[in-house]
């Protein structure tokens, strides 16, 4: 069971799990331009809509298996 | 009622074409396949630029940003917001001491076209510019060149020209052209005093004849770096990749989009008809870019895509009547000048569908330059 932080939070994750389930049930990653939040929407690696921070890195969130000692943020 | 002008292709090109033609009080048809700007406009970086292949398409350049930026303003600030209107004009950089050479005399050349240009020494570039490699010799700054988003682009186009009266139809693919109008590909006919073929790459297939080939490009936008960048970046030798040889080619060409985000081309290539990505191509154009801005390596690409140029033989495009086609006029071939060039394309084609003068050059872009076209 991947324990791993998001943002400030610790969490465990279901083995198996990507990061998609970090997000909580807010959803949210992003901030569109005019403020409108903005979230996940293919699930498959298409929209980038998932994108969060490793260790300053950007991945998608949707594609990236949780892993033990993660330090996850929003992009 | 039978309109006095078919347009078959609702690019921006097609659009450009129905508003200029319906404000000049002409009755005029749309015909789209599909949607609004939805293939070679959508794939395009959208760069309203001043490019030198020739004097004539120089001024083709200058009367077309003249027309955006015409439409820009009279637009409301809700409306001009879809545009994504970014007046960041650009910096033609010269990499060595041999370009740097070349500067000064395309500025004179601009400003001889009534085109603003400046020089800016290598001192002055990295004021200008702090993202660029020091090593850069210095540029040519032209100010009053943009970037807009082009889809949006011909749909504003459309929808002015919906609101001088004329129709457009999406979802209507034509199937032939016939010798008073068009066969639809659901059979129907469509007739009128004038058609004007501006289907981009897709002319081909209703035009066999046509001088017109596809030209790939590559392109790649990155997440959102507000700050990163301020101008629209070219490398000096653009024109070498644009109109020069037809092996592949990179050019450095980088946007400032108003999202903060910065789009990143360009790549030539003929004889690959596939929409996939190449990726050694792809690596090779953003090779070329970190030469020129080695802190773009910083920034995630979050989408990279390919899109068709329409091309001909003397990458100039081809507008004006088909010469033995009664009533058949060409707007096409505009390779990858098309968002800048457009509005101008129209203007010509009003004044010579309604034989009024024309204020500009266009013997460079008739199709009757061509003779295969005209012994089609």
């Amino acid at each position: 069971m991947p324990r791993l932080h998001f943002e400030e939070r610790e969490m465990n994750l279901p083995e198996g799990a990507t990061l998609i389930a970090a997000l909580g049930p807010d959803f949210t990653t992003r901030t569109a331009l005019d403020g409108r939040p903005r979230g996940p929407l293919c699930g498959m690696g298409e929209c980038f809509e998932c994108r969060v921070k490793i260790d300053g890195r950007e991945v998608l969130a949707c594609m990236t298996p949780a892993e033990d000692g993660m330090d996850v943020r929003r992009a | 009622m039978k309109p006095d002008v078919l347009i078959v292709g609702g690019g921006v090109v097609g659009a450009a074409c129905a508003r200029a033609l319906a404000e000049a009080g002409v009755s005029v048809t749309l015909l789209e396949a599909a949607g609004l700007g939805g293939v070679a406009t959508a794939a395009a970086m959208g760069h309203l630029v001043a490019l030198d292949g020739c004097t004539a398409e120089l001024e083709l350049c200058r009367r077309g940003l003249q027309h955006w930026k015409e439409l820009a303003a009279n637009m409301s600030p809700t409306v001009g917001a879809r545009l994504e209107l970014e007046p960041c004009g650009t910096l033609w950089v010269a990499s060595g001491e041999e370009e740097w050479a070349l500067v000064a005399p395309r500025c004179e050349a601009y400003r001889a076209a009534g085109i603003e240009a400046e020089l800016l020494d290598a001192r002055a570039l990295r004021g200008a510019e702090p993202c660029l490699s020091p090593r850069m010799a210095g540029a040519m700054r032209v100010p009053g060149d943009a970037v807009i988003y082009p889809p949006a682009g011909a749909r504003l186009m459309a929808d002015a020209a919906r609101e001088a009266g004329a129709c457009i139809q999406l979802d209507s693919p034509v199937a032939a052209l016939e010798s008073d109008g068009v066969r639809l590909a659901n059979g129907s006919r469509l007739s009128a005093g004038a058609v004007v073929l501006a289907a981009g790459c897709a002319s081909k297939t209703l035009l066999p004849s046509l001088p017109l080939v596809k030209r790939k490009g590559h392109l790649a936008i990155t997440d959102r770096a507000p700050g990163f960048l301020h101008h629209q970046l070219v490398e000096l030798g653009y024109l070498k990749s644009a109109h020069g040889s037809n092996g592949d080619s990179v050019a450095f060409n980088l946007q400032p989009r108003i999202t903060g985000q910065v789009l990143l081309g360009s790549s030539r290539q003929l004889g690959d008809e596939e929409i996939d990505l190449r990726p050694a191509l792809l690596a090779r154009m953003i090779r070329r870019a970190l030469d020129f801005v080695p802190d773009l390596a910083q920034l995630p690409v979050i989408r990279a895509w390919t899109g068709f140029r329409p091309t001909t033989p003397d990458k100039r495009p081809l507008i004006g009547p088909v010469p033995g086609r009664a009533g058949l006029f060409l707007a096409t071939g505009h390779e990858g000048l098309g968002i800048t060039t457009a509005p101008a394309t129209a203007e010509i084609l009003v004044s010579q569908i309604l034989s009024h003068p024309c204020p500009m050059d266009t013997a460079p872009f008739s199709p009757a330059r061509f003779p295969e076209l005209a012994h089609a």
